[in-house]
């Protein structure tokens, strides 16, 4: 039988059935429509998935739909401010920080995350962060560029 | 090196035009679409990695409520008919129709024996267990040495060795064997004071790209039926299943997803025709998606490869004679990239005297497919490995020992075609001069480097250009865009209409809106297409000075066009692009151009890469502290994303020389298909890649372009590979050079 589950995402009161053993990842993508979510692997590897979870960030495809029961999500979506983008998102399309484009908005949302536990990350910490977020294209060295100038225009804008 | 050109938009850094859609998560991608009344599909794989099939039984399957639709080896109408019968069909194609669903062999762990249509995923992937298959399993070949071996079990009973000097007499695991010959190889070595020879071998390795293969697709009898897949080249996705499947090209329509990542492995096709028959039957759009362990199992990878070199110098560092025997695993059906292989070892000298052979292997792996420059990181590790050995050896700088036997214009190349005017010399001298070259060498780190060379590709591309009554426009193209082409066409046009690139909306249309286009491959899209945008936006440039002469009722001659705006040289007029086609409609309705074209000339590019590694004594673990990546571009259009393919490629090689490999177990099971265990490389592993951008300009292409995508992964191995064997001061032959096989080279006796 089928959950009812009752949860916010990016600051919308959301109502979904599903299965109990669907994934989060699978709710987000396949019921609801938000495919800006990615899925990489299914097994918490790659961070294509990743969203935050009552303020922690998790893979999505690692958390049950039921768990977001009561809960409060962040995905990909909720990140720029309708057509307004957020400085992170900004700084990734200055610094060509994507080319295929696919890890993006994990590495998007896990940007958000490192920045909002630490607004000065040196580079070998924003590396160490990201490391859960697989990137084949890039290399990772415009994204931490990307990240690094993201963190230190944010700081300037506190 | 040619005059460099003024320009006012190539060379910029702009954003690209995809990019919105990309960082905010509307960008759709393969597995991102969903069409009403849309079902599942799901394969069933072979356990065994090689094994005849004795029956699929789908009774069980047939009778359930939740199967909608069946799919097997005998639902491709192309290979069952007489076209088949007669042999006129190519046996490529037969190959690629028994690696889509085996017929009465499976010949990898993974291999597709059928498929299941149902209403939801899960429901799909249940009904496999109602397929009933009889394997009679047979021992599995899982190397190059066991595939050659005298009584190796025979993969395909009727394969025989296509390029022997005498016609092959018995079937082999040897599909084709190839030979490439210049001067006198036993004149060259014994003109050597000092000769080397050495052997090397590098694992299977996969492409990697984060987003799986996926696919929908809706039949439809009285309209062409509409296949998405994120490919390199939906033509060529188009052309395959119109072959496997009996129709003609203009009963398919296939619309390129964004693509996440390919890097060679999504010029084939796995599941495409495969939803085809399944919707088919069901009368359903059918979607099916990959997992992480079936795109290991299943597609790509890059051959595993031996070589062996040897090479013939003289003290003063003249290389007379270079040799290779090169063999490359093809996975479970002929068609390694040997070919290319062969042609790239030794392309970056011009030496008079060179042999090198080749032998394509067939293995109980899956079917290799293209990997970024295919065929030659392989062959070039190992002729650069022994080149570093050799600068060694005689007690040369081993720049100064490549600047000495340098390919340049003029140089015969082993496989037929004099260079043309190419980077390699401004490669090694900008490598020379370098920082990082000129910087000491900390304790406990080793320095390698290596050049590499690939061809670049052109081909047929097509493009439309059509402008709008207020001057803004789009650019229709068919190359799929995989890491900022759109961007790079936008700046093309611009810079030749004399407009912002922003004014101009790329869009990479399906196969019905545009004519036909090669693969995104080949490092061919900014070079080929690229020559296309710029001819379209040329003839629309000489549309736009006739309709200012019809306004100025002049001759077409009495005017010229810069920067966007149309002179009348017998007057003091001018007219803004935007002007003529706003009046448009009265010089005889609107502006459009339109190129079709087969480009020729793609330059070819080297690169040269330094690397410092350091190793850990006690455990073997190697962290690469510095990287630079020395490439020529023959002209940048985008700076930062041609920086992005040099730092792309050094990190994919770096990882195959460092991390990546394909293990498997005795009975022909790969033990770590998932990303935990094979492991590409993090952002924790990595230092800042430096990029030195070479500009020498392919004289063959308007703005001085070459291909920039597939070079960077050639110099890694072998730069990597000799900084290792620097650090630890022992010989490296084998990659990767994972931390348990450098402890060994550690402990082992000098």
């Amino acid at each position: 039988m089928k959950a009812h589950v009752t949860t916010r995402i990016n600051q919308e009161s959301v109502e979904f059935l599903c299965e109990p053993s669907e994934t989060l990842l699978r709710v987000l993508r396949d019921n609801l429509g938000m495919t800006g979510t990615k899925e990489g692997c299914g097994s918490g590897d790659c961070g294509a998935c990743s969203v935050v979870l009552d303020g922690e960030l998790v893979c999505s495809c690692l958390v049950l739909g039921v768990e977001a029961q009561g809960a409060s999500i962040e995905t990909v979506e909720g990140v720029a401010a309708s057509d307004e983008l957020h400085v992170i998102q900004q700084k990734f399309l200055e610094h060509a920080a994507l080319q295929c484009g696919v890890c993006t908005p994990g590495l998007i949302v896990a940007t958000k995350a490192l920045l909002a536990e630490n607004p000065s990350p040196t580079e070998a910490e924003a590396r160490y962060y990201l490391a859960g977020n697989l990137c084949r294209c890039t290399g990772y060295d415009k994204i931490i560029k990307a990240v690094m100038d993201s963190a230190a225009t944010m700081r300037e804008g506190a | 090196m040619s005059e460099a050109r003024a320009f006012k938009h190539i060379g910029q850094r702009t954003i690209r035009p995809d990019g919105f859609d990309k960082v905010t998560g509307k960008a759709n991608y393969g597995a991102d679409l969903a069409l009403p009344g849309m079902i599942w599909g799901a394969i069933l794989r072979s356990p065994h990695a090689h094994a005849n099939i004795r029956s699929i039984n789908t009774e069980r399957a047939e009778a359930s409520s939740d199967v909608l639709a069946i799919a097997t080896f005998q639902d491709f109408p192309s290979v069952n008919d007489a076209a088949s019968a007669a042999g006129t069909l190519r046996k490529d194609l037969i190959d690629t129709a028994q690696n889509i669903l085996a017929q009465d062999k499976v010949l990898y762990h993974g291999h597709a024996v059928a498929a299941v249509a149902a209403r939801t995923e899960a429901a799909a992937e249940a009904a496999l267990a109602l397929i009933d298959v009889d394997y009679e399993v047979l021992s599995p070949v899982l190397s190059i040495d066991a595939a050659i071996a005298e009584d190796a079990p025979l993969l395909h009973p009727q394969l025989k060795t296509e390029g022997l000097v005498e016609p092959a007499d018995s079937p082999s695991n040897i599909a084709a064997r190839m030979e490439l010959k210049k001067g006198d190889i036993a004149k060259g070595f014994a003109e050597a004071d000092v000769i080397i020879e050495r052997s090397y071998d590098t694992p299977t390795v996969h492409q990697g790209y984060i987003e799986p293969h996926a696919t929908v697709v809706n039949f439809d009898h009285n309209a062409p039926s509409m296949i998405w897949c994120p490919t390199q080249g939906h033509f060529d996705v188009r052309a395959r299943i119109a072959q496997l499947m009996n129709m003609e090209l203009g009963q398919l329509k296939v619309v390129a997803s964004e693509i996440g990542g390919g890097f060679g492995g999504k010029t084939t096709v796995y599941l495409e025709p495969v939803a085809l028959i399944l919707s088919k039957k069901a009368g359903r759009p059918v979607k099916m998606v990959m997992n992480r362990e079936d795109v290991f199992r299943a597609s790509g990878p890059a051959s595993a490869s031996q070589s062996t070199i040897k090479l013939g110098a003289k003290m003063d560092g003249t290389i007379t004679a270079m040799q290779a025997t090169l063999h490359y695993e093809a996975g479970a059906f002929k068609g390694s990239p040997m070919g290319p292989g062969c042609m790239t070892v030794f392309t970056p000298y011009d030496v008079e005297h060179m042999y090198v052979e080749g032998f394509d292997v067939v293995v109980n792996k899956p079917k290799v497919a293209a990997y970024r420059a295919p065929g030659a990181p392989q062959s070039e590790f190992a002729a650069e490995m022994a080149v570093n050995e050799l600068a060694a050896k005689i007690g040369i700088d081993p720049i100064d020992l490549r600047l000495k036997n340098a390919a340049r214009e003029g140089t015969q190349t082993i496989y037929g075609p004099k260079l043309k005017v190419v980077g390699l010399e401004a490669c090694l001298k900008a490598a020379q001069q370098s920082e990082h070259y000129q910087s000491p060498i900390a304790d406990g780190v080793g320095r390698g480097l290596s050049a590499g060379f690939w061809f670049n590709i052109g081909g047929q591309s097509s493009v439309i250009i059509n402008l709008n009554p207020d001057g803004t426009g789009s650019i229709i193209e068919g190359s799929p865009d995989i890491g900022g082409s759109r961007a790079s066409m936008q700046m093309m046009a611009a810079e030749v209409l004399g407009i912002a690139p922003g004014k101009l909306n790329p869009i990479v249309a399906d196969t019905e809106h545009v004519a036909y286009n090669q693969t995104t491959g080949g490092s061919r899209t900014t070079f080929a297409t690229g020559m296309a945008v710029i001819e379209a936006a040329e003839s629309v440039v000489s549309q736009l000075k006739e309709r200012a002469a019809a306004l100025w009722n002049v001759t077409t001659e009495q005017v010229d066009f810069v920067d966007g705006v149309a002179l009348n040289l017998a007057g003091e007029d001018s007219l803004t692009l935007a002007q003529i086609c706003a009046a448009a409609e009265k010089t005889g309705g609107q502006i459009s151009g339109t190129a079709n074209i087969n480009a020729r000339g793609a330059g070819p590019s080297f690169a040269v890469h330094l690397c410092d590694i350091k190793v850990d004594p006690e455990t073997g673990k190697t962290d690469v502290v510095r990287y630079t990546a020395i490439q020529d571009a023959g002209k940048a259009i985008h700076p930062s994303y041609v920086e992005g393919q040099f730092q792309g490629g050094a990190v994919q090689g770096i990882g195959w020389a460092l991390n990546e490999e394909y293990v498997y177990n005795e009975s022909g099971v790969m033990e770590n298909a998932g990303f935990l265990d094979y492991r590409i490389p993090l952002a924790s592993d990595l230092p800042a890649i430096e990029t030195i951008i070479v500009e020498v300009p392919n004289s063959f292409h308007p703005f001085g372009v070459r291909g920039v995508g597939e070079t960077g992964i050639v110099p890694p191995l072998a730069a990597v590979g000799t900084a290792v064997a620097d650090a630890i001061q022992k010989p490296v032959s084998s990659l990767p050079c994972s931390p348990p096989k450098v402890l060994e080279l550690i402990m082992a006796e000098s």
